[in-house]
């Protein structure tokens, strides 16, 4: 740049020295090393967690007294570090990265854009000397059709060439550039990244997160927040069924499964059951399958369902509750259903006992009799090969409902979809940025001892080595001239 | 025919490839040479279709389909899978810049992975998927994850070597930095083998054995002697590597491969390796968690560690396109990216807890 029309720099103002700074990689580091630097602490400690467990945590990790772990955590906890992904200086320091990253885009942006808006044009010999990918070659044709074949085999590897009169000797150039974008990818990145974050600050300030523990069949019109607080759904969510389902024998749980009814002014309008990684959704509020539990104190809520069926193929299905007493239909067969088990299992004598409270093989103990004889068993609901009763009859455990609940996680956040819009822009950024690149060739044609003379000068702003492979493609297609050989 | 005979034949075979490839080193013999890469791309072969075998038992007994049922749900088979990903980083390094020179520090990796696997007896036992892993995102967020953390080994070791040939000069802080980190390596490593040896079998596995046993038979020690003599031998062993490593460059020097090389393939190996984790790890695991857990970023140790070991990488690109950074400064930011890659990897899973805990069964 010519030095003299420049203006003798004028001593910077407060704007211009918070810009530079906003600007600056330097800052960028700054804030990096701040976020990862606190991130790690929030790592250790448990977030919004009970201090005592945290205080355990730093007695392990330090090998300190109890007494100094307290103090410690009392400073870390007034500093905000117990939920510290939520503290104001946490937050701060997203809000100045966001700031930073802006600024140094937008200080950036123009002179790239500038760059990239500006076509690709001819270029003189000795600058194609100077370019990082050189080849030449001599072809036997005259010039003109050199030209022509280079033309196509420009093509040919990709490149939509223009022409132009070579400046000093006779002949002419063709020239040619792709990915001329590639060099924005790095700042549509950046775009992501704030997108990503408009998407999270938005779902912050218009959605909520919420759980929700509701017992088979009970209905809630309201989820709650971490302190008990009532968020209104907008309708009345119903819990049908909740189930566990277990990998064969085992104890080892398959799916955690919540039958759902959604009722809008008391008419269901949707049915669906979910399963962790398939939620429901409605009118923007979804529930995602997270936990589940008894009911405290549900004993008396326990209802047993049986499918009675007769040997004779009648079949009845009955609700009933430890004590009473069922038919066989059509048979004179009595079921006296005198005991239940949530989880039944046999100790090494051959005696039953229950092992766990909740319902991980639920059965129940009947006493048949009718015929005569008085015959009893444990049934078993996930063994259907206790269901057969001597007679021919049969009784299927269908459930043991009314006392588990399904705990649910709620969610509104309308932000998420500007999260994934955010999360597509940054992959198509970093491929832009990654696996592109701005790739220029020009080849210049003149004549040359009755033949033509090729020179060709490529350069690639990334990746260079596999842009020359192509350039060697193009040689080879040239040197093998048109169809059927150079002659 | 089982996949555990296969993943034996392929151990086996890395540990010959690395014996052979430092032979290659040393005597520079063809044959070899040529024989090393033979029994790496057995093993690798031998490794492939353990993976598949394994692949097609898994999806089995979940029932899953093939999609689902994705053998990488704890630390073995994730072990396994990571070292899959190094070796064929490496085979296609050494054919495409030509040279062996690496095999000697890549298989040595592979073959330590896989002796920690035996050696800590972790479960090899195939386990049905817990219902928050059954989801299509499983594949392609962990494998993805995998590829990156592979890639990153990579530029970890090539930086590393970068360093060793750069540096001459003991008061240079590049010099200072590898020779503490290539001992505090060591010492970790030696340390956790002290553990091992003296930690009792009754405590339960060997997740317990790191969980609460960690140093506890060197630096954690609840004897003060032996905590202060550890220490002690640390530093002196420290001492000993800044003051004697000039040795390590000699061997490195001899080898056909320059220092412009290693820079560059440190270089190639994160920017493949960034976009895919930044893909697979990140992106691929929000997703999934929006749809398991109903929140996209919830804070959650490995998610925090992620992204510290982003901002390690995006650092280390930055500076080296923005500010022309090249040579030993980008190559100690590197080194230290796969330091937070180790941590997010095993750290975060074996010493933090949260919502990702593989290997907690």
């Amino acid at each position: 740049m010519e030095n003299d029309k420049k203006p003798v720099p004028t001593p910077k103002n407060l704007t211009d020295r918070i810009w530079d700074l906003f600007a600056s990689v330097k800052l960028a580091v700054v804030i990096f090393s701040f976020i990862a630097l606190t991130s790690i602490v929030g790592t250790i400690l448990e977030q919004n967690a009970e201090p005592e467990k945290n205080i355990k945590i730093l007695v392990k990790m330090f090998h300190v007294s109890h007494d100094t772990a307290h103090s410690v955590y009392g400073v870390l906890e007034r500093l905000g570090f117990s939920d510290m992904y939520h503290a104001w200086w946490f937050v701060s320091l997203l809000l100045l990265f966001a700031a930073n990253l802006i600024i140094c885009s937008l200080d950036r942006l123009p002179r790239v854009w500038k760059l990239v808006r500006e076509p690709i044009r001819p270029m003189s010999a000795d600058l194609i000397e100077k370019t990082s990918i050189k080849r030449s070659i001599a072809l036997k044709g005259k010039p003109a059709q050199a030209k022509e074949l280079v033309q196509a085999a420009l093509r040919e590897i990709g490149f939509k060439p223009k022409e132009a009169a070579a400046e000093e000797a006779a002949g002419t150039q063709l020239y040619a550039e792709t990915g001329n974008y590639s060099r924005l990818g790095v700042y549509i990145t950046h775009l992501s990244i704030l997108v990503i974050l408009a998407g999270a600050i938005i779902g912050l300030f218009f959605g909520f997160n919420a759980f929700l523990n509701l017992p088979e069949g009970e209905t809630s019109s309201v989820a709650y927040k971490d302190r008990g607080k009532e968020i209104p759904l907008g309708f009345d969510l119903r819990c049908d069924n909740f189930e566990v389902a277990y990998y064969n024998d085992s104890d080892m749980p398959k799916a955690y499964k919540s039958w759902l009814s959604v009722y809008k002014n008391g008419k269901k309008v949707k049915e669906q059951t979910i399963v962790v990684n398939d939620p429901l959704t409605f009118e923007g509020i979804t529930f995602y399958q997270s936990s589940f539990g008894l009911v405290p104190n549900g004993q008396d809520r326990g209802i047993i369902i049986l499918r009675v069926k007769s040997a004779a193929g009648q079949s009845q299905d009955i609700q009933a509750k430890v004590g009473d007493t069922f038919t066989i239909p059509g048979t004179a067969v009595q079921g006296r259903i005198a005991d239940f088990s949530p989880a039944l299992s046999l100790d090494q004598a051959g005696k039953p006992f229950t092992y766990d409270e909740h319902l991980k093989n639920p059965a129940v103990f009947i006493e048949f009799s009718g015929t005569g004889q008085t015959t009893t068993g444990w049934i078993l609901k996930r063994y259907p090969q206790t269901w057969n009763l001597p007679s021919g009859d049969r009784v299927e455990f269908l459930d043991y409902w009314g006392i588990e609940y399904t705990g649910m996680q709620v969610r509104k956040d309308p932000g998420v979809g500007i999260v994934y819009l955010g999360c597509i822009i940054m992959a198509v950024g970093l491929f832009m940025s990654f696996f592109m690149s701005h790739r220029r060739i020009w080849v210049s044609v003149s004549e040359d001892k009755g033949g033509s003379k090729i020179i060709v000068g490529a350069s690639a702003h990334r990746n260079r080595a596999s842009f020359e492979h192509k350039v060697d493609k193009l040689v080879a297609i040239l040197s093998a001239g048109p169809k059927g050989g150079n002659k | 025919m089982n996949s555990s005979v296969f993943f034996g034949w392929s151990t086996i075979a890395y540990f010959l490839a690395m014996i052979l490839y430092i032979g290659h080193l040393a005597f520079k013999n063809k044959p070899v040479g040529s024989a090393a890469t033979a029994v790496t791309m057995g093993g690798f072969a031998f490794q492939t279709m353990a993976l598949l075998l394994r692949w097609k038992e898994f999806a089995e007994i979940g029932n899953m389909g093939i999609l689902r049922g994705v053998p990488l749900t704890n630390l073995y088979e994730s072990l396994i899978f990571f070292v899959w990903c190094l070796i064929l980083s490496y085979l296609v390094i050494e054919f495409k810049y030509r040279t062996k020179s690496f095999g000697a520090f890549i298989t040595p990796i592979a073959g330590l992975v896989l002796a920690f696997i035996d050696i800590s007896g972790m479960s090899k036992n195939i386990q049905p998927l817990v219902p928050a892993l059954q989801s299509n995102w499983l594949l392609a967020h962990v494998m993805m994850s995998f590829i990156a953390y592979a890639m990153f080994a990579v530029s970890f070791s090539t930086g590393l070597m970068y360093l060793i040939t750069a540096t001459d000069d003991r008061k240079d802080p590049a010099y200072i930095f590898w020779t503490v980190m290539v001992s505090v390596f060591v010492i970790v490593l030696a340390a956790m083998g002290f553990d091992y040896l003296t930690f009792k079998l009754s405590i339960k596995g060997q997740e317990d054995l790191i969980k609460s046993y960690l140093f506890r038979a060197s630096f954690r020690s609840s004897s003060f002697g032996v905590s202060a003599m550890s220490f002690a031998v640390a530093a002196a062993f420290t001492f000993a590597v800044w003051r004697f490593a000039g040795g390590l460059k000699k061997i490195i020097n001899s080898f056909d491969i320059s220092a412009e090389i290693l820079d560059e393939i440190t270089y190639k190996s994160i920017a493949m390796g960034f976009p895919i984790f930044t893909l697979g790890g990140l992106i691929f695991g929000a997703i999934w968690a929006d749809q398991a857990w109903g929140k996209y970023w919830t804070w959650d140790p490995k998610e925090t560690w992620s992204l510290i070991t982003w901002f390690f990488y995006a650092f280390y690109l930055h500076s080296r396109l923005m500010r022309g950074w090249k040579g030993k400064k980008v190559a100690m930011v590197a080194v230290i990216g796969f330091v937070a890659v180790i941590f997010t990897y095993l750290g975060v899973n074996l010493l933090l807890s949260g919502l990702h805990s593989y290997g907690s069964e």
